[in-house]
Parts: C-alpha cells; structure tokens; sequence
C-alpha cells in the first residue's frame, strides 16, 4: 500500500515537472525571437527610419515609412471586408445553427482556415490583379480579408454560443424581435469576445508576407492608393533579408521589430477591450 | 407587512396559515372589470410529438394572482409560456386551441407574438439581467423597443423610477442607476427583472418559479411584492413551492401531466380539493 502511494506521489510529481517544462518552452520561443530582435533591431531603429521612404544602397538615412503606413492600410482593407462578412457569418451559423448552410458554412470556413496562406495570394492575384495588369493594395487587402473571414466567423459564432439563452428568451419576453434580441442583447453581450477574436485574427493577418507577394507586390516609394502597389512591412523585410547589403540587413532587423510591436500593441488592446464597460469581466 | 408573520409556514399545516387578505370579495371591484384577462379553450402545447398541455380550458380573473402548481415536469412553465407565445420560440414547439388575453385572441391571424409579449410581461427562474447595460438601461430596455412609448419618451427616468418603485428596489439602487446590474445580489437582481417587465406597464405579469433561485430572504421580498401587484396588474404565477402559492395567490391551479386537474380559490384548493388528485399532492403523497 504504501510503496504503491509512493510510486504514485512520484509519478505525480515527474508529470508536473515535465508540464512546467512544456509551458516555459511554450513560452521559449517568443522571448527569445524578442530579444534577439530587440538586439539585432534597436541600433537601427531612428526617427528617420518611421519618417523616410527607403533610400539606394550606401545611402544612409532610408526608413521603411511607407511599409509601415502599408501594412496600416493593408489592414484596414482586411478588416473592412473580413469582420463585417466574419460577424454577419458568424450571428448567422449561432442564430441558424443546424440547417444544412450553417453545416457547410462551418465545414468550408474550417477549410478556408487551413488554406495555406500563399494559395489566397494566387486568387487574389487570378482575379484582382490578371485581369487589371498590375498590383494593387486592394488585392493585397482582399487577400488578408479573404484570410480573416474563417478567424471572425468561428470566434463569432463561438462567444454568440457563450450567451446564456435566458438572456435571449428575457429580451423576446419583452416585447424584442427576434432581429433585435440578436443584435443589440446577444451580439451587444459577445461584443468584447468578438472584438478580441478579431483584434487577434488582424494580428495573424498583419505578419502575413505570403499572399502580399504577388497581390501587393511591395512599393520602394510613397504609396497609399489602394489601385497601386504598396509597400508593406513583411515584403519590405523580405526583400531587404535576401539583400546582400549589411545596412539593410539591419534594416530588416529594425523593421521585424516594429512589425513585431504592432502585433503586440494590438493584442494587448485586445487584453484592455476584453474588459466590460463597469470593469468586471462579463460572465 | 402580514408576510413576514410567515416567513417559515412550512413547519405548519397549509390550510392553518392566517390569509385573511386573500379572497378580495368580487363584488368590490368595478365593473368592467369582471371581465376575465385570460381564457384558454382546449389548450395544447406540443414539442414535437409530445403534448406537454393536454385541453386545458381555464380562467384567469383580472387583478388577482393565480399560481399553477403541480409536480416537476407536469407542464406548469409551458402552459405559463403559451399565455405570451415563447412556447413557439423552441425549435419544433407548437400551439393549438385559443388563448385570450383581455378579449383579443393572441394566436390570432395577424396578431404577432411581439406585440403580445409587450402586454404580457414575464420573469425567469433565473435572474437575467441584460450584463452589458446599466441598472437604468436595464430597466429602460423594454421601452426602447416599443414603439408606444415614443410619446413620451422624455419621461423614461420617471418610468424607470417608477417602476423600481413598484419592484420595490429604487431605495436600494437610487443612487447607482447608472452602475451595472450584474453588481446587484441575485435578489435585487430578481427584482429588477420584475421592474423591467413592469416598465412597458403591461397588462398582465408571467413568474416563472421567481424565486427558485432566491435566497430565503430575497424570496420573501420577491414574495410581498407580488402580493401588492395584484392590485394593478394580473399576476400569474408558476410555482413548485405550494406554501408560496398558498402565500401570494388568489386562485390556485392544479397541474398534474399536461392536465388541468383543479382551478379554484386558494383557500379551497387548499382546505377543500374537490380532485382526489390535487388532496394527494397537497397532502405530499406524491410529487
């Protein structure tokens, strides 16, 4: 009895440690990569560098200001086609749950998901960019929305089915339409879910260089016009990786960090939105 | 308050708790008045195949309290449902035969559930207060929907005052309207879900086991306040509790398998069952 207790107790005990073992390396990789950036990165970071366009090799001063107001209305494109398509198809599949729509909704927006990120690019770039003869931002854009859409949808559809139906069927006791209840009681009550789903689908969505490659395409100048190229920060960090040039090298450095810290910004707003309005979490 | 005389009946007899207040002799009320608020004929209510309410035809008078009794599963809360038409909102849920509120025949043609559920009112089993909104908003939110009350829409603060004044609450929150109400015990909690559904001054009020999740206390409160509506608004009330029903109520229904076994004054139902059935379950031989 005894001997088994204690074989018991160790057994216990290993397993726990492998688990801390597992949630510090969980962690591992995401100190380490900040770190070295913040090593590799920071020297290069100046106020030039958020000012300036690049600039030729050997000439000092070059910045990445237009992939990072690139990737700002990359973005913005994304989130105006993915969250208002990821939260309409979302209410739909909670609302609507077994029809034989919701079942292949959810079916394909698993697959679309999974979709490795470069094919998006390729139909993006059959049906924005063929067709017109040239690059846009707006292609890039459809193809981070096309990529948000799966992400919106099912955290939608996930916080939508959080809400206790009490709170439905008290808002349709008084006097609510079936419309209404769903808008401005369940949706309103998921709202924080939802904005953290979507604010964590654009931080996924912002790193993304794949589908940029040949929808966006990249820009060495000023360019916001959506009907152009643009510059972005995964392109512009690409391109200057693969260089053979020192000086952009760190460059890249300088411009994974600031890409890094606006995925970080943005989720930890997503950490502050989370909260209800009266500071207490919402159950 | 004559309630808290009675705060625990349940060591004594039903039928010797002191109701001298029941039984409002019909005589006294105007006329007009006399005029039942709900009549249901050959009421069925269906999930599917199943018949949760099997032909109930039944009474309710106006400004009175009526509760239903009967043991768990007998069909209490879906007969409570039909009277505001959330019955249907169950997938697979239906309705046959006639309910009548006040004379209009709410499974009408052309008459929709939402304007029925704006005159007839009901509270849950559990607390749902909206979590999202203020204790104000809360009470406001069934005005925001109904278009009647665009008139006077400036005089929403008076309404919400007014009505967690009937629920007897606004000394307690007056000075924290504006906080939010998932802050409020689960019997504060309660009651504003009753101020809520008394904002849009509807014409009839559903409980449905108000107090199953109340404290003793908070259930004593929920219960005197149900006891001073009678005198604006038609209560009806679903309980499991037969000492509440004996309690708040007026007339007393008895449920027994979808079935309407016995609807009668309180104090008969209680004393004198004529049903050999309801005797066996207030005596608690079954149930």
């Amino acid at each position: 009895m005894i001997r088994t207790a204690r074989r018991r107790h160790a057994t216990s005990g290993v397993m726990i440690g492998l688990t801390y073992l597992a949630a510090i390396l969980a962690t591992l990789p995401l100190l380490l990569i900040l770190l070295h950036l913040v090593k590799q990165g920071a020297s290069s970071l100046s106020p030039s560098f958020f000012t300036n366009t690049p600039r030729p090799v050997g000439e000092a001063g070059g910045g990445m200001a237009n992939a990072i107001v690139g990737t700002l209305v990359l973005i913005g494109i994304a989130v105006a086609i993915g969250l208002p398509v990821g939260i309409g198809a979302g209410l739909y599949l909670s609302e609507k749950k077994t029809t034989p729509l919701a079942h292949s909704v959810r079916f394909l927006s698993d697959v679309l998901n999974g979709l490795p990120s470069i094919v998006i690019g390729i139909f993006a770039w059959e049906f924005l960019v063929r067709p017109v003869g040239h690059f846009s931002a707006l292609a890039g854009g459809v193809a981070l929305g096309a990529m948000m859409i799966p992400l919106v949808t099912r955290t939608t559809e996930e916080m939508l089915g959080v809400v206790p139906t009490s709170l439905r069927e008290a808002a349709l006791a008084l006097g609510y339409s079936q419309w209404r209840t769903s808008v401005s009681i369940v949706l309103r009550t998921a709202l924080a879910g939802i904005a953290t789903g979507a604010l964590v689908a654009v931080a996924r969505i912002a790193g993304e260089t794949a589908p940029l490659l040949f929808t966006a395409f990249g820009n060495q100048f000023w360019s916001t016009a959506v009907r152009e190229p643009i510059a972005a920060l995964p392109l512009q960090i690409f391109t200057y990786a693969i260089s053979p040039y020192d000086t952009w090298h760190q460059q890249a450095w300088a411009g994974a960090l600031v890409l890094i810290s606006i995925v970080l910004i943005i989720s930890i707003a997503a950490r502050f939105v989370t909260r209800s309005r009266f500071g207490a979490p919402v159950d | 308050m004559h309630l808290s005389t009675e705060v625990a009946p349940d060591q004594r007899p039903v039928s010797a708790a002191p109701r001298p207040q029941v039984n409002a002799p019909e005589t006294e009320r105007p006329p007009g008045e006399t005029q039942p608020c709900i009549v249901t004929t050959k009421l069925c209510a269906f999930f599917g195949d199943h018949a949760a309410i099997k032909n109930v035809s039944m009474s309710v008078p106006q400004r009175a309290v009526t509760a239903i009794i009967g043991p768990s599963g007998c069909g209490k809360s879906t007969l409570l449902r039909c009277f505001n038409r959330m019955h249907e909102t169950v997938p697979g849920a239906r309705v046959e035969g006639m309910v009548e509120v006040l004379g209009s025949r709410i499974y009408g043609a052309g008459t929709s559930p939402i304007a029925v559920r704006r005159h007839v009112g009901m509270v849950f089993q559990r607390p749902t207060p909206f979590p999202t909104m203020s204790i104000r908003a809360n009470v406001a939110a069934g005005l925001k929907v109904d278009p009647r009350s665009h008139r006077d829409r400036g005089d929403t603060d008076e309404i919400v005052q007014e009505a967690l004044a009937r629920a007897g609450l606004w000394s307690e929150v007056k000075d924290r309207l504006d906080k939010s109400a998932m802050a409020l015990s689960g019997g504060q909690q309660q009651r504003l879900c009753i101020a809520r559904a008394l904002a849009t001054r509807p014409r009839v009020i559903l409980l449905d086991e108000p107090t199953a999740s109340l404290d003793p206390l908070s259930t004593q409160k929920v219960e005197e306040l149900v006891y001073e509506l009678r005198n604006t608004v038609t209560v009806v009330i679903v309980t499991h509790n037969m000492q509440q029903a004996a309690r708040v109520s007026d007339r007393t229904a008895f449920l027994l398998g979808g079935e309407l076994v016995e609807l009668t004054t309180t104090r008969d139902l209680f004393t004198a069952p004529r049903d050999p059935r309801t005797e066996a379950y207030i005596t608690g031989r079954f149930g």
